[in-house]
């Protein structure tokens, strides 16, 4: 064990003073780590002044917190480079081979990169981040809470791993350092509108829910480690010297797979079909527990809280189920409001977006994706049970009829964008990253068009024209 | 030791870089790899080092099987790169010393390695300035260094002399073959053919991924220009028609005052051969052996793979 981290230090080590030597990398870090906090300290004085006059004090308050996670991302963003071209960097060089020859192990190479790849830019981020905080002690401004500044600091950690993790995955699979920088935009640009959605975090004022965005970038930064270590082939940074995108062998790879051996369609369902939700079966099993759970969880909150919430009075009460009743009469009206092919494009639409979020996530932001639906689910029926309505009888009439059908197709789909996600973070020695995706997405598109997309379409016909009538019939017993 | 049988790969694109590639190199012995480039050398040599995986066969080097072990292979071999591969903002002994601690050599080893190294590629000067500012040869020196800095028992040189002077050349050669002496296996990939000649014990020609001729050079020349010859030059003019040849001779030359044979069995037919013309009265000046060098072996075999005339 200490035997495997020196090994990594060694690596991590030399990688360290390599680039402290080089001025044309340190030059610009430290004049940017000395410079930013001067002009971040500037700005909040004028945002101090601009906000005073205009009695802005609760902005203010978050202000510091914000303007610290900003200091923590540009180095972040410009120190990149160092992790972009860690592996591919030394494979134009030529100095890889002789790594490559040492007996030293793949992870050992590749957290060592990791390691100095993170380390540098939060070096640089935190000193930033502390002559910051020691300009704005002149300021009349809030200094931040302890724990809202360990959250913030913990976030730009988080932001580094992520984005770094994200920079050697890349490093390992570029052919050459140029196209390693302009495939960077991959990871800053969504790392900014991370950012983005934690500055709204942290001006919404619940510094808590910063915990959620921790857990979360942490949780893909773990993924994306995952398949960096998953995917290193010392062969693969030695075979390939230029890449040539090759539409037509892509096209066989994607076919082959979702084609099998079948010889028609027949065959395919009798066969291939089978043959990949028998694969698929485990990361139903999760998704089936977690889309319980989701409804569960949410209904018990709204029967537990929205009555604390909310003064519900019999008054009010009464008012909401005749507005309730009163829109179920209406539902003899849906199919001339709503039509059974947008529904159909609409949900086929969900299970795609799913799917594309589950691959830029290794399947975790399409399972929350449904988690957040499933959540809806149970919603409605703990808001249903708050007015005294049977959830029980609102599901079997309002959701079971086309939901036996819409939500197959939903459960197996998730299921099968789970599947690729953790085929992508699962070491394969036969095949690249290029086309483990390729082979990953057509067995997704045998599940959807296979099954997903008929089940949609039978489900949205149900939802237009018998679910409706059902409802109505269950009206009286409200 | 280097055993490999059915050596092959294949790459993602369908081409096959190395096909069935058998070789035995054992210890005490140095094969020179030669062919084109392209031709599968550098690929083969990598699958040595367990850093490509073979498509198809098996290879052991220093008793290791590339596929299962590959982390004791690299442990015991040591590889000189096409490119030198150095870090250039490393000193010459940084550098050494880096690679001493992959291959988990102690302080003391390292030190000591290191400056007997550094001294004996006559670097010891250079030693503390960036490798960065070295010239070519005293890179691929360093480089040499590096691959020798565990002492490995299998050594695997890609153009171990590329880019030196002759004095530095002279130098790296005499190594190797003193590294020979202590029993490492070595194989060298090289375009230099008299350097091949010099130090080889077998000789190995790859084209198109495929082990053409493999031997030793007197079993090359046998086999791809035949039988020995020999000359014999004469002080005057000399009439040699009523010359009676041995068997296994033929005359396939002839001036005034040389004569050029072929012989299929030099220990049997030379003395009859030159008991024949000293019998004659022959002036005899000299009776040698023509030389032929690696050179034409290699081109008449490359020519014959490419179906093109051999000039000679």
């Amino acid at each position: 064990m200490r035997r495997n981290w020196e090994a990594i230090w060694m690596v991590a080590r030399r990688e360290f003073v390599d680039q402290f030597r080089d001025w044309r990398i340190v030059a610009p870090m430290v004049l940017l780590m000395a410079l930013f906090p001067f002009i971040a300290d500037d700005t909040t004085q004028e945002a101090i002044e601009f906000m005073g006059r205009f009695g802005g004090n609760l902005i203010l308050e978050r202000l510091v917190p914000f303007v610290i996670l900003v200091i923590g991302f540009f180095p972040l963003s410009f120190t990149l480079v160092v992790a972009l071209e860690s592996f591919v960097g030394e494979k134009e060089r030529g100095t890889i081979e002789p790594l490559l020859s040492s007996p030293l192990d793949d992870h050992q190479l590749y957290l060592g990169k990791l390691l100095v790849g993170i380390a540098t830019p939060l070096v640089f981020s935190f000193v930033s981040i502390v002559i910051y905080l020691i300009l704005i002690t002149r300021r009349d401004v809030a200094f931040p809470s302890f724990y809202l500044l360990a959250l913030v600091l913990l976030l730009t950690f988080a932001h580094a791993v992520l984005m770094v993790s994200s920079a050697i995955v890349i490093s390992v699979q570029a052919t050459t350092v140029r196209a390693a920088n302009l495939l960077a935009s991959f990871v800053v640009v969504p790392v900014a509108f991370l950012l983005q959605g934690e500055t709204a975090l942290i001006f919404w004022g619940n510094e808590s829910v910063l915990w959620y965005a921790i857990v979360g970038v942490t949780l893909l930064s773990a993924l994306i480690v995952r398949l960096g270590v998953s995917h290193f082939r010392r062969e693969y940074l030695l075979g390939r010297e230029i890449d040539t995108l090759n539409f037509k062998q892509l096209w066989l790879v994607f076919t082959g797979r979702f084609v099998g051996n079948a010889e028609s369609i027949r065959d395919w369902y009798a066969v291939e079909l089978p043959e990949t939700l028998k694969q698929i079966r485990r990361p139903l099993a999760i998704v089936l527990l977690l889309g319980v759970a989701a409804v569960a969880a949410s209904y018990l909150w709204v029967v537990v809280n929205v009555p604390g919430y909310l003064d519900i009075s019999p008054e009010i009460e009464n008012r909401i189920k005749t507005l309730v009743n009163q829109n179920l009469t209406d539902l003899d009206d849906l199919s001339g409001q709503i039509s059974a092919p947008v529904l159909f494009y609409h949900n086929a639409r969900a299970v795609v977006i799913m799917l594309l979020l589950g691959v830029a996530s290794f399947g975790t932001l399409g399972v929350t994706l449904f988690l957040v639906n499933m959540g809806l689910v149970g919603g409605v029926l703990g808001g249903a049970s708050l007015l005294g309505v049977s959830p029980g009888l609102l599901f079997a009439a309002g959701i079971l009829p086309h939901g036996i059908f819409e939500l197959s197709a939903v459960f197996l789909s998730v299921a099968a964008t789970l599947k690729a996600g953790a085929l992508l973070v699962t070491p394969q020695q036969d095949k690249s990253l290029g086309e483990l995706l390729l082979v990953a997405l057509a067995d997704w598109f045998r599940v959807f068009i296979g099954i997903a997309l008929p089940f949609l379409a039978i489900a949205a016909v149900i939802e237009v024209y018998v679910t409706p009538q059902l409802l109505q019939m269950i009206v009286p017993y409200f | 030791m280097i055993e490999t049988n059915d050596l092959s790969k294949q790459f993602n694109n369908n081409f096959w870089a190395v096909r069935g590639v058998t070789l035995d190199v054992q210890p005490g012995q140095i094969l020179a790899l030669l062919g084109q480039n392209g031709a599968g050398k550098t690929t083969t040599v990598r699958m040595l080092t367990a850093l490509l995986a073979p498509t198809r066969g098996y290879a052991r080097v220093a008793g290791y099987d590339v596929t299962k072990n590959p982390k004791e292979v690299r442990m015991n071999v040591g590889v000189l790169t096409e490119q030198h591969g150095l870090y250039l903002r490393m000193t010459g002994d940084e550098y050494l010393d880096y690679f001493g601690k992959i291959y988990g050599l102690d302080a003391q080893a390292r030190a000591t390695r290191s400056k007997y190294l550094l001294d004996y590629f006559g670097l010891a000067e250079a030693s503390r300035r960036r490798s960065g500012e070295y010239s070519k040869g005293m890179k691929q020196k360093l480089a040499l260094a590096r691959s020798l800095m565990h002492s490995p028992s299998v050594l695997l040189l890609d153009e171990p002399t590329s880019a030196m002077d002759p004095e530095s050349s002279r130098l790296v050669r005499d190594e190797i073959a003193r590294l020979r002496s202590f029993q490492r296996t070595i194989v060298i990939c090289t375009h230099n053919l008299a350097e091949a000649e010099a130090l080889a014990d077998h000789i190995a020609i790859i084209y198109r991924g495929k082990i053409l001729l493999n031997g030793t050079l007197d079993e090359l020349k046998r086999r791809v220009l035949g039988p020995m010859e020999y000359e014999a030059r004469f002080a005057d003019a000399f009439d040699a028609s009523g010359l009676s040849l041995p068997p296994g001779v033929e005359v396939v030359s002839r001036s005034e005052t040389s004569l050029k044979f072929r012989i299929e069995s030099p220990q049997v037919a030379n003395p009859k051969l030159v008991h024949a013309l000293t019998s004659m009265n022959a002036p005899l000046i000299s009776f040698h052996e023509v030389s032929r060098k690696l050179e034409q072996v290699y081109l008449k075999t490359m020519a014959e793979a490419q179906g093109l005339a051999y000039a000679a």
